[in-house]
């Protein structure tokens, strides 16, 4: 019981730990991915390939001045980055990360949480993630940052709707609500993606929306609102609100590769004969690489389409996503009941 | 023993926040005191071994309901104290009838002879395979009846938004 206890929160740091480094050093590789779209370097200056970029970045921040308007609710302006910050580290809890390690017999899961319900979960964390951008955009006392707030709240709320509904049709395909339940029935190359390319394509564009990620990213939009929601903010409470972004992004990746392309399954992989452990690190290794593909591909779109306008941003989830979605839960289970007769 | 620190920690928590949403000030920090108070009781839930309720409550609540609220708190700007101070009859009214349930409420728990408290982790009907089966399966028509009624509730919001159209 205390060993299970203490591999409970060893995992659950690395995981952390984890999710910082690679939000950290996405912030790199989004600027490097931008200066390579733009025929440019990106940053190189400090350390080799830029490499050091990240941790004087943080530096600066930390080390900028303190600000806080006059006018804001004290408490709730630094509630807001917070709870940001702890919402988007939540989700890693319900992801299977790999196979169970095995060590002296004793078998170790590598998945912090495995609830029965873990897509619930995962859409419970996803539905309150707003409050930290509109606690934030209120406390500020500023109608831009208000502003902001107002319509990232809006927009993810619009967008809950059809990434529900598309999760239902593989809740409906799985028979179960478990993160690990819905990878173990996708081994080999049994992905969701190919039962669903519609459901995949609706759950995409609802977690660019969700995770305020250009062309969706109009709660911060430059052009209209100064900076959106953050601002009033400076120094670190402006960086965890920036750092939260890469950190719903890699997690994103994560539901989205658990869901839809297999998780931590490969075809052939189970055969190459490997021990439990080297299995579990290569299943872990293949599951990062999918990762690793969705975050490229959030930076490959945003320097790549124009932002929406926010009408069109509400015609589309209202009028084009929501519908969709619907039709594809009708025929999913249409199909279902065939099948079963 | 960890459980029970875990209820009266629960327990503070949604009795505290409960009161707070009367007290604060300003209708922004009602609005988030509600939140916190229905986390605590989520966290009831899954005490209760009930995860799937937890969770929708969650959701629902959490999520969609107090997210709407604090979207109109917020879009009317209700910073300052603007309620207007309510007539001495209203206050009277609203504490009898307040005190009436609170009356009727403490006479239900003293006649509820209580059992000795069974383990919730033995009875499984929080969980979703187990309420699912019971919803769809005992209690299909009133189930597929209250989803009606949502409809008609959200066809209704539509229709009273579109006043001036029609």
């Amino acid at each position: 019981m205390i060993v299970q206890i203490i591999y409970k929160a060893l995992l659950s740091s690395i995981i952390l730990l984890l999710s910082l480094v690679v939000a950290m050093y996405s912030t790199l590789v989004e600027r490097k991915v931008a200066g390579w779209f733009q025929d440019r370097h990106g940053p190189n200056r400090a350390g080799p390939w830029g490499l050091l970029q990240p941790l004087a970045d943080g530096a600066k921040l930390f080390f900028k001045e303190e600000f806080m308007p006059n006018s804001a609710d004290k408490f709730l302006y630094i509630l807001g980055p917070s709870l940001t910050m702890f919402i988007a580290l939540l989700t890693s809890a319900a992801i299977p990360w790999g196979p169970d390690l095995v060590v002296n017999g004793t078998v170790y899961p590598l998945q912090v949480a495995d609830v029965n319900i873990g897509v619930l979960y995962i859409f419970a964390i996803l539905s309150i993630g707003v409050y930290g951008i509109m606690i934030g955009g209120w406390a500020s006392n500023n109608k831009y940052a208000l502003l902001g707030a107002v319509r990232a709240s809006s927009q993810m709320i619009s967008y809950e709707l059809a990434m529900s509904l598309s999760i239902i049709t593989i809740v409906m395909m799985t028979g179960s609500l478990s993160m690990r339940e819905i990878v173990a029935q996708q081994q080999g190359f049994n992905w969701n993606i190919i039962y669903q390319p519609l459901g995949f394509l609706i759950f995409l564009i609802c977690a660019f929306a969700e995770t305020n990620r250009a062309p969706f990213d109009l709660p911060e939009c430059e052009t209209e609102l100064v900076g959106g929601y953050h601002t009033e903010y400076s120094s670190m409470k402006l960086g965890f609100y920036l750092f939260s972004e890469y950190i719903n992004m890699f997690i994103s990746g994560a539901v989205m590769a658990t869901l839809f392309l297999g998780g931590y399954h490969f075809p052939g992989i189970d055969k190459l004969g490997l021990s439990p452990n080297v299995f579990a690190f290569v299943s872990f290794m293949v599951l990062f690489t999918k990762i690793t593909f969705f975050g490229f591909l959030f930076m490959w779109i945003r320097w790549t389409l124009p932002r929406f306008r926010y009408d069109q941003l509400m015609k589309l989830g209202w009028k084009s996503l929501i519908p969709l979605a619907i039709l594809n839960v009708v025929i999913t289970g249409v199909v279902i009941l065939l099948n079963q007769k | 023993m960890f459980t029970q620190y875990i209820f009266h920690f629960l327990s503070i928590m949604a009795l505290f926040s409960a009161v707070m949403v009367l007290a604060s000030k300003k209708p922004i920090h009602s609005v988030l005191f509600l939140t916190l108070a229905f986390f605590a009781i989520a966290g009831h839930y899954v005490l209760l071994n009930a995860q799937f309720l937890a969770v929708v409550h969650v959701i629902v609540y959490a999520g969609a309901i107090m997210v709407l609220f604090l979207f109109t708190v917020m879009l009317l700007n209700l910073n300052k104290d603007e309620r207007s101070p309510k007539p001495m009859w209203v206050n009277f009214i609203a504490f009898v009838a307040g005190g009436m349930l609170m009356l009727t409420l403490i006479g239900i728990f003293r006649g509820y002879d209580i059992k000795a408290a069974h383990d919730p982790m033995i009875s499984q009907i929080g969980l979703v395979k187990n309420l699912g089966k019971i919803l769809y399966h005992d209690y299909l028509i009133p189930f597929e009846l209250s989803s009606v009624l949502f409809l008609t509730a959200m066809v209704g919001a539509v229709l009273l938004g579109k006043k001036e159209q029609i």
